[in-house]
């Protein structure tokens, strides 16, 4: 087949099948240069940037939210079209008719809508209510079918954030496929695979993909009909560069228009649109300039996605954010650098339009990518802390080289992968559990089915580890069944039409499971391996404390004997989690990733052999804890690196902050050291690091004098966030953390 | 002579990201006869004190940091002055070598007698502190020798170290033009001199010596305003 809007582009199997890499393959231009092409924002940008600016300050003085409709149900054509400013906007579409409205979404749960209304000062109106009346929400179900395991693994939070209130996200559509083909082709293969599947034998699980493309294909109608109303007809193939990036955003708008999931990633776009780029470039149609101006014009929009939410999940995921994950650059399998000029471009919004927490720009780091874009990159990051790195070096053997990445870390192949996400097993309280014989630490509460506990005074190594080995099935048990039920539920009622529409028919899918406060679990087994520790308990024989004395090997310090710790238990427990059959056959797959929920789980957890007391934070994602890593950054850094990929799919995410004066004397020294810390981690195996450069004293002024940094932006566990959505008490988590000084 | 030639280390610093080229591991040895008033490490003085490892161990160690040294990156030796335990420090160095890792040594300069050769021979960098711009001042304030540190220096270039002059700018001790351009001068007498590097005075080091419960010497001395540094770097370039 062959389209007029094709033309100039190498023909191949793309044309003939849905296959985006295919047509990457063919046709992208690798860029091996500087960044000194890049065009800076011309008035026009700053103009509309200044417009989004207001309405951002306008929303933080607001308490975070604008506004909210709350006589809409969110979906493709509900609102009609809104505008940040209609005659000199270049890429359109808002989620509602006006910017940084909010609608309500109440397909994944309608108290949580009714709950992040009230928060806001607002009442759900009558008309949604009645409407959900006689709806069941993924909510609805998931509590229908719940057991009592579940429910006290939940209430008690040894495992926390389980996606069963709201959206649960974690889905890439491929975008791109509504610019390359047009919507219209796109339904005709979805037609024809949904007649494919009638003609054989149809049991439940083949009418359930049945009755899944007829929602898919509805969806790609409204998707039209959703461009129709803002004047474009997306039925057809977008014709040139600023089609291609209107086209991309709309299907990217219409996911999020009907899905409020907990991370909305856009995929890798940035070298399939360049593809567009570089053919306009050169017949002359468009200037540098022009393109950028796309690009920082689109970058706004992303940065206009909103979800309502409720303060409490802004709790567990800090600074409302939408983890609009872009990953950029890497590596092809043939050797050829994935880096186009547009990957500098869409870096270079962080200085035309200011550092910002979204989109959340994931460089995929290879040993092999051009000097020019490791320099630039290591630059962005000093300058902006707004960028994180993921390797490539360990993701490509996996996955390929058209992935992109999920959230924070979470690597899938565009289009052809999806996932089941959910929450993390908190492995501290797993020990403490363990120790008393399935009792909760904090209520008492027998949670686990009462066996045997730990009897003595001093604990030792072997007897810790043996409880943890009778308990670990039921936690992984309960885990696998509570992610069962929410995405059979989900699938259920809160189906992401869109997003699998733009997804290959036959999908693999993972189930990704989590665990939060691996440091801890690791320093206290060491402290009880290596040091004395006796147990203190209370009236009813619970054990709530414990008294340490003596040194013990700490994990971060590139010191095996607390580092093995971590590896073992990490093997173990997704062993464990491997033993329970899921929900359609998904690939288990496990991340060491809490964002900045790590407060919240401390929060939720006793006191711990390794002396941290009742209450106290985790360190976030596979961090040693705070001020424990003494050995410096490298050691630090050589500690995580340990924690095997292969076990950890789903990602292990490192948080690094240095000050500047400890990581070069002068910028040109810095942005090669930089490089130098990453390339020598991701040596290692090791898969991604978060880099912060600043001053302590800097976030310190920032907490007192917010008005000062309108624009701090942190990287947190996978993702970067304005210092100023954080609570208080996230702000002193983070100000707390490890910061690799001089000495 | 022990089978086992062992250094007396005071701590290891994983990342060293300013103590010469690129990235690196840095080991602080234990023991200094100096006594440089905004001395950082007054714990690092005593001889007696820190922890023995052998040098193959040290080597281990530094082993695993190789994956970050690059091209630039390795080992750099400071202290304490290193020189004191010079015998040994030129096996670890050599063995450095022997496993393709370079070194650089943090060094105030010694009389380069055989042993203090030993250990340039297999140096690739020196990174040399010049303390004062006269000899009554290196004397007088450090317990160093300007003369001798001259001479440690000609001894690098002779044995073909990369040398980086430092020097620590102290307001109303060693904050004066003409020092600092005399600091320069003879600097640049050295062929294999690569950068003069002025470092500013600072305090981060008040809470250690409370710790130690031994007073800092220049506790009523400001820092180095970053305006008169690089008022005096512009002289060094």
């Amino acid at each position: 087949m062959k389209a007029e809007q094709w033309m100039g582009f190498a023909g191949g199997d793309w044309q003939n099948e849905i296959n985006v890499r295919d047509f990457i393959q063919k046709n992208y231009t690798p860029y091996e240069g500087d960044a000194s092409f890049l065009a800076p924002a011309t008035e026009r940008t700053k103009n509309l940037n200044r417009k989004l600016d207001a309405l951002l300050a306008e929303e933080a003085a607001k308490g975070g939210v604008l506004d909210i409709d709350t006589e809409t149900v969110a979906s493709l054509c509900n609102f009609a079209p809104g505008y940040l400013d209609r005659d000199n906007e270049i890429i359109v579409g808002l989620q509602t008719d006006k910017p940084l409205k909010r609608a309500v979404n109440p397909f994944g749960g309608i108290n949580m809508t009714r709950k992040a209304c009230k928060a806001y000062g607002y009442q759900l109106s009558e008309k949604v209510e009645r409407e959900f009346k006689y709806r069941t929400t993924h909510n609805d179900g998931v509590f229908r079918v719940y057991n009592d395991a579940i429910r006290a693994a939940r209430h008690t939070g040894i495992i926390t954030g389980l996606p069963d209130a709201y959206g649960r996200g974690r889905i890439i559509g491929d975008y791109r496929r509504v610019a390359l083909y047009g919507v219209d082709r796109l339904i005709e293969e979805k037609k024809r695979d949904k007649a494919q599947i009638a003609s054989f034998n149809v049991e439940a699980d083949d009418i359930r993909r049945l009755e899944e493309l007829y929602q898919q294909i509805s969806f790609l109608e409204k998707l039209k009909t959703m461009a129709e109303m803002y004047g474009f007809d997306i039925s057809v193939p977008a014709k040139d560069s600023r089609e291609a990036v209107q086209w991309l955003y709309f299907g990217y708008l219409g996911a999020i228009k009907e899905q409020n999931g907990a991370a909305m990633s856009l995929g890798r776009t940035m070298t399939f649109l360049d593809i567009y780029f570089e053919r306009d470039l050169k017949s002359g149609v468009y200037t540098e300039e022009q393109i950028q101006e796309f690009i920082d014009d689109f970058v706004m929009k992303l940065r206009m996605a909103r979800h309502l939410r409720t303060p409490e999940y802004n709790e567990l995921f800090a600074g409302d954010p939408m983890w609009i994950t872009e990953a950029i650059g890497g590596m092809g399998v043939d050797g050829r650098t994935l880096v186009t000029k547009s990957s500098f471009r869409i870096l270079h919004t962080l200085y035309n339009l200011n550092p910002s927490a979204e989109p959340n720009l994931t460089v995929l780091w290879s040993r092999d990518l051009p000097e020019g874009f490791r320099r630039y990159a290591a630059k962005v990051s000093c300058d902006t802390d707004s960028i994180q790195y993921e390797n490539d070096d360990v993701m490509r053997p996996v996955y390929g080289d058209d992935y992109a990445i999920a959230c924070c870390v979470s690597a899938m192949r565009v289009g052809k992968d999806m996932q089941f996400f959910g929450a993390r097993a908190n492995l501290v309280k797993l020990l403490l559990l363990s120790l008393n014989g399935g009792r909760d630490e904090k209520s008492g509460e027998q949670i686990a089915p009462a066996g045997k506990r730990f009897e003595g005074e001093i604990l030792d190594y072997e007897t810790a580890c043996a409880l943890m080995d009778e308990y670990r099935p039921w936690l992984a048990g309960t885990y696998v069944k509570a992610m069962n039920m929410i995405h059979y539920m989900h699938d259920k009622y809160a189906y992401e039409k869109l997003q699998m529409a733009l997804h290959d028919t036959d999908v693999h899918r993972y189930m990704a499971f989590g665990i939060a406060g691996l440091s801890v679990l690791a320093d206290s087994l060491s402290a009880i391996k290596h040091a004395r520790v006796r147990v203190i308990r209370d009236e009813t024989g619970l054990i709530t404390d414990f008294e340490t004395v003596g040194d013990f090997p700490k994990y971060g310090n590139d010191d095996d004997r607390a580092d093995a710790i971590a590896v073992e238990q990490v093997g173990k427990f997704y062993e464990a989690l491997k033993a329970i059959p899921t929900y359609r056959g998904a690939e288990h797959t496990l991340s060491i990733l809490t964002i900045t929920s790590n407060v919240v789980y401390g929060k939720k957890t006793g006191n711990t052999p390794d002396g941290r007391r009742l209450g106290e934070p985790f360190a976030p994602g596979a961090n040693p804890m705070h001020g424990r890593d003494a050995s410096g950054a490298l050691a630090s850094l050589n500690s995580v690196a340990k924690l095997s990929y292969d076990v950890c799919k789903d990602g292990i995410s490192n948080t690094f902050c240095i000050v500047p004066q400890a990581l070069g004397a002068d910028d040109e020294s810095r942005h090669s050291n930089l490089c130098g810390i990453i390339d020598g981690y991701f040596a290692q195996g090791a898969q991604h690091i978060n880099v912060n450069v600043f001053n302590r004293d800097m976030l310190v002024d920032a907490s007192e004098h917010p008005e000062k940094y309108p624009n701090l932006t942190i990287r947190v566990s996978g993702y970067a966030v304005n210092f100023h959505r954080l609570s208080k008490e996230q702000q002193k988590e983070v100000i707390a953390r490890t910061f690799h000084g001089v000495m | 002579m022990s089978t086992y030639p062992t250094l007396r280390v005071h701590s290891f610093q994983s990342l060293g990201a300013v103590d010469g080229p690129g990235l690196r591991y840095v080991i602080f040895l234990q023991g200094c006869p100096y006594r440089c008033p905004y001395c950082h490490n007054p714990d690092t003085k005593p001889y007696n004190g820190g922890t023995e490892y052998t040098v193959n161990d040290l080597c281990d160690r530094a082993e695993r940091y190789r994956s970050y040294f690059g091209k630039t990156g390795g080992v750099t030796v400071s202290g304490g002055e290193p020189l004191v335990q010079r015998a040994f420090l030129a096996e670890f160095f050599a063995e450095c070598h022997r496993r393709g890792i370079s070194t650089c040594l943090d060094t105030a300069g010694m009389v380069p007698d055989d042993g203090v050769r030993a250990v340039l021979a297999h140096t690739d960098t020196v990174l040399c502190d010049i303390k004062h711009s006269t000899e009554d001042g290196c004397r007088g304030i450090f317990g160093t020798s300007l003369a001798v540190t001259n001479e440690f220096l000609a001894a690098c270039d002779e044995l073909g170290c990369r040398i980086r002059v430092r020097h620590v700018v102290v307001p109303s001790l060693t904050d004066g033009e003409d020092h600092i351009r005399e600091i320069v001068r003879m600097a640049r007498a050295y062929r294999n001199l690569e950068t003069i590097e002025l470092l500013p005075f600072r305090k981060l080091c008040t809470e250690k010596y409370a710790k130690l419960g031994i007073p800092f010497p220049l506790a009523d001395t400001p820092e180095c305003d970053g305006e008169t540094l690089s008022r005096l770097r512009e002289l060094t370039v």
